[in-house]
C-alpha cells in the first residue's frame, strides 16, 4: 500500500485541485487500531466547491488534516495542486499581530517582497469587506470579522485549494448567512477550489456544487449529490430546503444504523 | 454560479457593515482624573496610614535603638543625600543587579528554549531547573565566596543562580502553553522549523516569558541583597546590602530603616518602571488584560 502525499509539479497540467486515492487513516488507541477513515477517494476539480458532510466525530477534520499535509494517511495517496490553505473553526489568527500583520505574515512566508505586502494585505481585507481593520488587534474584532480576517489570511496564501473546517459553526445565524454570501462571492471572484467541511446540511447545500456525505465509524463515502441550483442562493430557498431534506433523511439513516447493535 | 442576479450579495455587504458596527464596542483611554483616583491615590493613602501608625507607636515603644522615629529615619536619608552618598549606594546595587539580570537573560533564554524543545534536555535538567526555583538563593552565597572569593564575580554568580532558573522556566511554561492550533495554523502557512519558532512559537510564548523575566528580576534583586549583606567587603563599594550591614554593626537603627526602605523602593521602582509596563503591554495587545 502506497502512503504518499505528493505536490503536483508546476509544469504539469493538473486536472484536479486535490486528488484523494483510496485514502484510509487509523489511529493507535489503548483499545488497538481505530479505523477512522476507510477507502476515501475524492477528486476536487480546479475551481470546484465541494462540501464534506458528516455527523460529529466521523473523521471530517482528520480528512482535512490529511489533505493539508498536517498528518499522513495510513494507506492510499493524496495529491494536491500546491500547498493548500486551511481555515479552522476557531479563527486561529495570531493575537500578537494586528489583522493586517496576520495577513502580511502569510504573504511573507509565501515569499512576497516586503514593499508589496502592505498593499496586498489591504486589498485582501477589502475583498472580505474589512477595509479599515488593518491596524485592529484580533480581540477588537467581532466573531464574524475574525472569521473574515482568517479567510483573508488563508486567501493570502494564494493556494489553488482552500480547505475550510466548519469555519462558520461558532457564529450566530445572521452573521453566518452573510458570510455564506461573502464566501460564494469570493469563490466566484477568485476561482479558488474549496473543500468545505460541515455538519450543517443546509449550509452544505447552500454553498456547494457537490455535496459528499460521509458515514461514521469508519468514515466512508455514503453518497454524493450534485447541486444544480444557481448561485447566489439563499439558505431559505425552496430548492435548497428540498435537497437538504433529502440529504438529512439519508444522514439520519446512516446514524440510525449505529443504534441497531 | 452562472446567474447574473447579484442583489442578495450586494445587500449582504451593508448588512455586514451594520453587524460589524453593532458587535464592536468602542473603548477609550482612562481620563487623568480616573488614573489619579484609581491608581495614584490608594498607595499614597496606604503610606500615610503606615506613617501615622509608626508615629503613634514610637512613644509606646520608647526605645530609639529598637524603633527610630520617622523623623530620625528622614534625617538619615537627608544626611546621605547631602553627603552625596545616597545615589552612590543605589547605583552600586542597581548597576550590579541589572547587569547580573542581563547576564541571566542571556543564559536563561537559550537554556529555556533548549529545555522546551529538546526532549532529552528536558528529561535531563527540566526537574532540576524547576527545583532550583524553590532553593533560596542566599544558600549560594557561601559556596560562591569559597569558589570565587570576595569580589564582584561572586555577586554575579549568586544573581545568575537565582535568576536563570526563573527566566528559563518562564520560557518553558510559555512554550508549553502555546495553543496547538497556532502551531498548526503556522505550519499550513509554511512556518516550519526555525521559521515556525521565530514567527509562531516565540511570540506565542511571550506572556509566559515576560512573567518569568519579572520573577527573575525579583530573584536577582533578592539574591544580590543577600550576597551584599553576607559578603560585605569595603573594597567592593557600598551598595544597599552593605549599607544595611554597616548600619547593623554601628547599631544605628535609623540607618537600618533607611537601608531597608531603599532596598524595598528600588525593587518596587524597577518593577514598576520596567517589568510591569512590559507585562501590561504584552497582555493588553493580546486582549488578555481585562480592564476593571
Ligand atoms: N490524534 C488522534 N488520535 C486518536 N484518535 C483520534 C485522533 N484524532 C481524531 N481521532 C478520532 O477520530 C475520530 C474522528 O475525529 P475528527 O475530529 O476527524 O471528527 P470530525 O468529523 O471532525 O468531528 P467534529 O464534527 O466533532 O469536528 C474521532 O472518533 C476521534 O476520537
Ligand atoms: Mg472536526
Amino acid at each position: 500500500m502506497a502512503t504518499t502525499t505528493t505536490l503536483a509539479k508546476a509544469d504539469e497540467t493538473v486536472e484536479y485541485a486535490a486528488r484523494l486515492d483510496h485514502v484510509s487513516k487509523s489511529f493507535a488507541t489503548p483499545r488497538g487500531q481505530q479505523l477512522v477513515l476507510d477507502d476515501i477517494s475524492i477528486d476536487v476539480a480546479p475551481g470546484e466547491f465541494v462540501t464534506l458532510l458528516g455527523a460529529s466525530g466521523c473523521g471530517k477534520s482528520t480528512l482535512l488534516n490529511l489533505v493539508a499535509g498536517l498528518d499522513r494517511p495510513t494507506a492510499g495517496s493524496i495529491a494536491t495542486d500546491g500547498r493548500p490553505a486551511l481555515m479552522f473553526q476557531e479563527h486561529a489568527l495570531f493575537p500578537w499581530l494586528t489583522a493586517g500583520k496576520n495577513i502580511e505574515l502569510a504573504l511573507k512566508l509565501r515569499g512576497v517582497a516586503k514593499q508589496d505586502r502592505r498593499a496586498k494585505a489591504e486589498s485582501l481585507l477589502e475583498l472580505v469587506r474589512l477595509k479599515g481593520a488593518y491596524g485592529k488587534r484580533v480581540h477588537e474584532l467581532s466573531g464574524g470579522m475574525r472569521q473574515r480576517a482568517a479567510l483573508a489570511r488563508a486567501l493570502a496564501q494564494e493556494s489553488n485549494l482552500l480547505l475550510m473546517d466548519e469555519p462558520f459553526s461558532a457564529l450566530d445565524a445572521i452573521t453566518r448567512d452573510v458570510l455564506h454570501d461573502e464566501l460564494t462571492r469570493i469563490w466566484q471572484e477568485t476561482g479558488v477550489s474549496v473543500l468545505f467541511v460541515t455538519h450543517n446540511v443546509r449550509e452544505a447545500v447552500r454553498l456547494a456544487q457537490r455535496v459528499i456525505l460521509l458515514s461514521s465509524r469508519p468514515g466512508r463515502i455514503a453518497r454524493e449529490w450534485t447541486v444544480g441550483i444557481p448561485q447566489p442562493r439563499r439558505i431559505e430557498d425552496a430548492p435548497v430546503a428540498e435537497l437538504s431534506l433529502e440529504i438529512t433523511d439519508v444522514l439520519r439513516g446512516e446514524i440510525r444504523r449505529h443504534g441497531q447493535h | 454560479m452562472a446567474s447574473t442576479e447579484t442583489t442578495p450579495v450586494q445587500d449582504s455587504g451593508s448588512v455586514e457593515a451594520g453587524l460589524d458596527a453593532l458587535e464592536t464596542s468602542a473603548t477609550g483611554r482612562p481620563t487623568l482624573r480616573q488614573t489619579l483616583v484609581g491608581k495614584i491615590l490608594p498607595p499614597i493613602v496606604a503610606i500615610a496610614v503606615v506613617l501615622v501608625i509608626w508615629t503613634l507607636l514610637y512613644p509606646v515603644v520608647d526605645d530609639p535603638t529598637k524603633l527610630p522615629s520617622p523623623g530620625a529615619v528622614g534625617s538619615a536619608f537627608k544626611d546621605a543625600w547631602l553627603k552625596g552618598d545616597l545615589l552612590g549606594y543605589i547605583w552600586t546595587s542597581v548597576s550590579r543587579g541589572l547587569l547580573g539580570f542581563v547576564f541571566a537573560l542571556l543564559i536563561g533564554t537559550p537554556l529555556g528554549l533548549l529545555v522546551a524543545r529538546v526532549k532529552f534536555v528536558r528529561a535531563a535538567i527540566g526537574p532540576i531547573l524547576s527545583g532550583l526555583q524553590s532553593l533560596p538563593s542566599v544558600a549560594w552565597v557561601p559556596p560562591a565566596v569559597i569558589w570565587l572569593g570576595l569580589n564582584n564575580s561572586m555577586m554575579y554568580a549568586v544573581i545568575l543562580l537565582g535568576a536563570v532558573p526563573s527566566i528559563a522556566n518562564g520560557l518553558v511554561s510559555g512554550v508549553d502553553q502555546v495553543p496547538p492550533l497556532f502551531l498548526r495554523a503556522g505550519r499550513t502557512m509554511g512556518a516550519t522549523g526555525i521559521r515556525g519558532v521565530w514567527h509562531v512559537t516565540l511570540p506565542a510564548a511571550l506572556p509566559g516569558y515576560v512573567a518569568g523575566l519579572k520573577q527573575g528580576w525579583a530573584f536577582s534583586w533578592r539574591s544580590l541583597m543577600a550576597a551584599e549583606i553576607i559578603a560585605s567587603f569595603p573594597d567592593l563599594g557600598v551598595g544597599l546590602g552593605q549599607l544595611l550591614e554597616n548600619a547593623r554593626t554601628a547599631s544605628d537603627m535609623a540607618m537600618v530603616f533607611e537601608a531597608i526602605l531603599l532596598i524595598l523602593f528600588v525593587g518596587i521602582a524597577i518593577d514598576l518602571l520596567i517589568f510591569s509596563p512590559l507585562e501590561r503591554w504584552v497582555l493588553r495587545s493580546r486582549g488578555l488584560l481585562v480592564k476593571s
